[in-house]
């Protein structure tokens, strides 16, 4: 499977690495949603430093999709709780909200 | 294996498809995609040169700054070896709000700069993958029919799609970091405009919006505390009490 780090790049992982990335996603929710901030960047920082380790950088030309998209490593303890309840990093469509 | 992806991933993708699926539709016929992934990244390269316009303004703001400093600590030392005590506070103030302003700017143009060395290689990758896809899909068209060369053309589209979100991400990081360095670079001009980094001597009596800002903005315990200092350097018991500084502003 491929995995980008947003800013960074695409890295191509073993696909038995799909349950340790979802608990190390999850370890990123979990902390931002218990408020959290040193367990944020520490859970953060351990699925990054996985998805580095663990997988082989793709070349810049090749053109595959991933399949799995993280966020840039200086997402903010802020930006990750705007993440999840509200806008967040990546601005939602625009609504049709009345002006 | 799709649902497995964890929430974070999961909210980051989607809305990057999202993205996607606004920025084009990779159904589109094969030279048009590429004319848009050539157009997305002038914008790319036009983005980089406002970060980099911003920053530079930014420099010059410090570097006049960073003149502000030594030139207020060289007046405080001459006002308080002629003995104007209250002049050689004056200028410590205003050079403890200028030097915090300094601290301000260079760290933001620290961080801008990471922003751009980032942009600068996403644009990088973009346009690495612009040029595969510009090879893959006169391949494509060679060895395919209409039908399934649209189908592996979207996705080559779709992987050069993803980057040119990303770089879009970046981008819009470094817009928001510009602005914020805007505002800061405002402040500081409104700051220079009230006259806080002048020099002391033109200071005549009425500033009144200048003292009350400084009041605010500057900690007089730190002013205290390089006063004493500057006064231990100066062996300022023998200092007689002139005050020929502070009249020269008066004229």
């Amino acid at each position: 499977m491929i995995v980008r780090i947003s800013n960074e790049g695409q890295y191509r992982l073993d696909d038995g690495h799909h349950h340790r990335l979802d608990e190390l996603d999850d370890a990123v929710v979990a902390a931002v949603e218990a408020d959290d901030e040193d367990a944020y960047h520490a859970a953060f920082e351990e699925l990054l430093h996985f998805v580095r380790t663990e997988g082989e950088p793709l070349d810049a030309d090749d053109l595959e999709p991933s399949e799995y998209i993280l966020p840039p490593a200086d997402l903010t303890f802020v930006e990750a709780g705007e993440e999840f309840n509200g806008e967040g990093l990546i601005p939602d469509p625009a609504p049709p909200s009345a002006a | 294996m799709p649902g497995m992806t964890g929430r974070m991933s999961t909210v980051i993708k989607s809305k990057i498809s999202r993205l996607l699926d606004k920025a084009e539709d990779p159904g589109e016929t094969l030279d048009y995609s590429y004319q848009k992934q050539l157009e997305s990244l002038q914008n790319v390269k036009k983005g980089i040169a406002d970060v980099v316009t911003a920053k530079k303004r930014l420099q010059m703001q410090s570097q006049k700054l960073e003149q502000s400093v030594v030139k207020l600590d060289t007046q405080a030392r001459q006002a308080l070896a002629a003995g104007n005590e209250e002049l050689a506070r004056t200028a410590l103030e205003r050079k403890n709000v200028a030097q915090t302003e300094l601290q301000g700017l260079d760290q933001q143009v620290a961080e801008l700069e990471g922003q751009q060395q980032r942009l600068t290689d996403s644009e990088q990758k973009l346009r690495q993958k612009i040029d595969a896809f510009r090879t893959k899909k006169e391949v494509i068209k060679a060895q395919y029919s209409a039908a399934e060369a649209q189908v592996r053309i979207s996705e080559a589209a779709t992987g050069v799609g993803e980057q040119m979100a990303d770089v879009g991400l970046a981008m819009q990081r470094a817009q928001d970091k510009t602005e914020q360095m805007r505002a800061r670079a405002d402040a500081v001009s409104e700051l220079e405009a009230a006259g806080t980094f002048d020099d002391l001597t033109a200071l005549g009596p009425g500033q009144d919006d200048i003292d009350r800002q400084l009041a605010q903005l500057s900690s007089s315990s730190e002013v205290d505390d390089e006063l004493a200092k500057m006064k231990a350097e100066l062996g300022s018991g023998d200092a007689g009490p002139s005050k020929q500084l502070g009249e020269g502003g008066q004229a």
